[in-house]
């Protein structure tokens, strides 16, 4: 589906991240929404060729620092800069229950759990809360497109939700409708 | 298809009623033996509350759960339908919950599933379009609201439980108790957990599960069954995936000769449903007995735990003793 599978692995491989997530929290108030980079967004949305060339600029850097596969709706910032998306069953909602005793994948032993990496990072950083929030089902359409460009443009605000008040039960209603996407 | 879960029997009428519930588990047939369900339901029926129909279990090809659980209702059984990410994106999930609806099966379960790197079919294509959490949410969303994932609505929309699953004892375990209340906030009805052979990792888990409020939400019905051989042992270990087996239990079964081993595996089975409906807001036990199906009834008489129990204890007051009429 994408071409950043790992060579000779058709599925993808846990990925502890390079960039320790003090340092990926502050990064993130670089690229925080503002008029600008939406601006910039719906500029790049109108200029194919220029659109690849930032597409294949974020790929490159988010690649090399967490393993990216380009999914097009970046969890990152709800999972502590830990890619859900190298877990081998591309988990969003926190780890299988196959994880063994020493936090270790069960499909690649010789790796760590992403989970178990997410939950270090956000403890020691204070957003542990993170992990509780429900992450919505992946819109396919968007693998290959650039994650920046969706949440500059507010498409990513509806990717995950907080279960609040009396109905412990959040709606999964199609907030963020396939005419948006 | 009707079924014997009129309100008051059944899984859902056994937890209403705050009985202490007992599920088992039934593998479909690898083949297309009509017969091999009823012969689980013959040994079983009396016994249990519900049993789950697994769905592929294992990584490996055997009947479709939807099917056997429709020749688990017509064996008088209950089934609890199994149904994985693994193998389906999520218009086939969600056909599947509407068939199992239409079909009158009365609990559903969602798992993530086994990788099938280590089933039968190495080769194959993980789908995990959906994980575990978004599947019951997807559930819950189809059954209370009437609605697809797609937002269209339906006109008949089903009507059974919602179960799910959690291990308790694998890492990171400040997160375990965390991650099941997203279950039940996602809408599920019932738990059943990993098998529990470490009591006291399994109370901690509880204890944060308690703290959450999630109990009030959510039958946790606890995951048990007995150890055959030294091989199975060893087996459970390092074959199944997020099992743990702490040193007391492998001492106690490599104290006993080989032939007795079996019997101290159903002893260590006993004592641990005692032991698990002495803990607050457990609400049952799941039994799964690989290989020892026979035993199942004789594990639960030995606990005191399931309908045959509750039937015998009711007999003594002139309305009991009708457990025939199931």
């Amino acid at each position: 589906m994408t071409s950043t599978a790992q060579p000779g692995s058709p599925w993808p491989r846990p990925s502890r991240p390079r960039l320790p997530a003090r340092a990926a929290y502050a990064l993130h108030t670089l690229l925080a929404a503002n008029a600008v980079y939406r601006r910039l967004a719906s500029y790049l949305e109108r200029r194919p060729t220029l659109y690849r060339w930032f597409t294949a600029g974020e790929r490159a850097g988010k690649e090399a620092l967490f393993g990216c596969r380009m999914c097009g709706q970046c969890a990152l910032p709800a999972t502590a800069y830990t890619c859900p998306m190298t877990c081998p069953k591309q988990l969003r909602n926190g780890p299988c229950g196959g994880v063994s005793p020493a936090g270790r994948c069960e499909v690649y032993p010789e790796m760590s759990c992403v989970w178990v990496t997410a939950f270090d990072r956000a403890e020691r950083t204070g957003h542990s809360g993170d992990l509780d929030l429900l992450q919505r089902p992946l819109d396919n359409r968007e693998w290959g497109r650039s994650s920046w460009v969706n949440y500059w443009q507010g498409r990513d605000e509806n990717l995950w939700t907080g279960a609040t008040g009396d109905n412990p039960h959040p709606s999964l209603s199609p907030v963020s409708g396939p005419a948006q996407w | 298809m009707s079924l014997p879960d009129g309100g008051a029997a059944g899984l859902r009428g056994t937890l209403a009623a705050g009985h202490f519930a007992v599920t088992a588990e039934v593998e479909p047939p690898r083949d297309c033996d009509p017969e091999a369900i009823g012969r689980s339901a013959a040994l079983l029926r009396d016994w249990v509350d519900a049993v789950n129909i697994t769905d592929n279990q294992g990584s490996r090809v055997r009947m479709s759960s939807l099917a056997a659980s429709l020749l688990a209702l017509r064996a008088g059984l209950e089934p609890v339908m199994q149904l994985s990410c693994r193998d389906r994106n999520r218009l086939a999930l969600q056909s599947d919950l509407l068939g199992a609806g239409a079909l009158g099966v009365p609990n559903v379960l969602m798992l993530t599933g086994d990788h099938p790197r280590f089933g039968d079919h190495p080769e194959g294509k993980p789908v995990f379009d959906l994980d575990g959490v978004q599947l019951v949410w997807a559930a819950r969303t189809l059954r209370d609201d009437g609605a697809l994932m797609s937002g269209g609505k339906i006109a008949t929309p089903p009507a059974w439980s919602i179960g799910t699953v959690e291990n308790p004892f694998a890492p990171p375990a400040g997160f375990r108790a965390r991650r099941l209340a997203k279950k039940v906030a996602a809408g599920a009805d019932f738990a059943q957990t990993q098998f529990v052979f470490d009591i006291e990792a399994f109370e901690r888990w509880m204890a944060g599960l308690r703290e959450l409020g999630v109990t009030e939400h959510c039958a946790v019905i606890a995951g048990v069954g007995p150890i055959r051989s030294l091989r199975a042992l060893e087996f459970m270990r390092s074959g199944v995936p997020g099992v743990v087996i702490p040193g007391h239990v492998e001492r106690r079964l490599r104290a006993v000769p080989a032939d007795r081993v079996a019997d101290t595996g159903i002893d260590l089975c006993v004592e641990t449903i005692q032991r698990l409906t002495a803990i607050p807001g457990v609400a049952g036990v799941h039994v799964m007995a690989f290989g020892q199906e026979r035993r199942v009834p004789e594990i639960l008489q030995r606990a005191g735990v399931g309908p045959a129990t509750r039937t015998k204890a009711a007999s003594t007051t002139p309305e009991g003793g009708n457990h025939h009429d199931r």
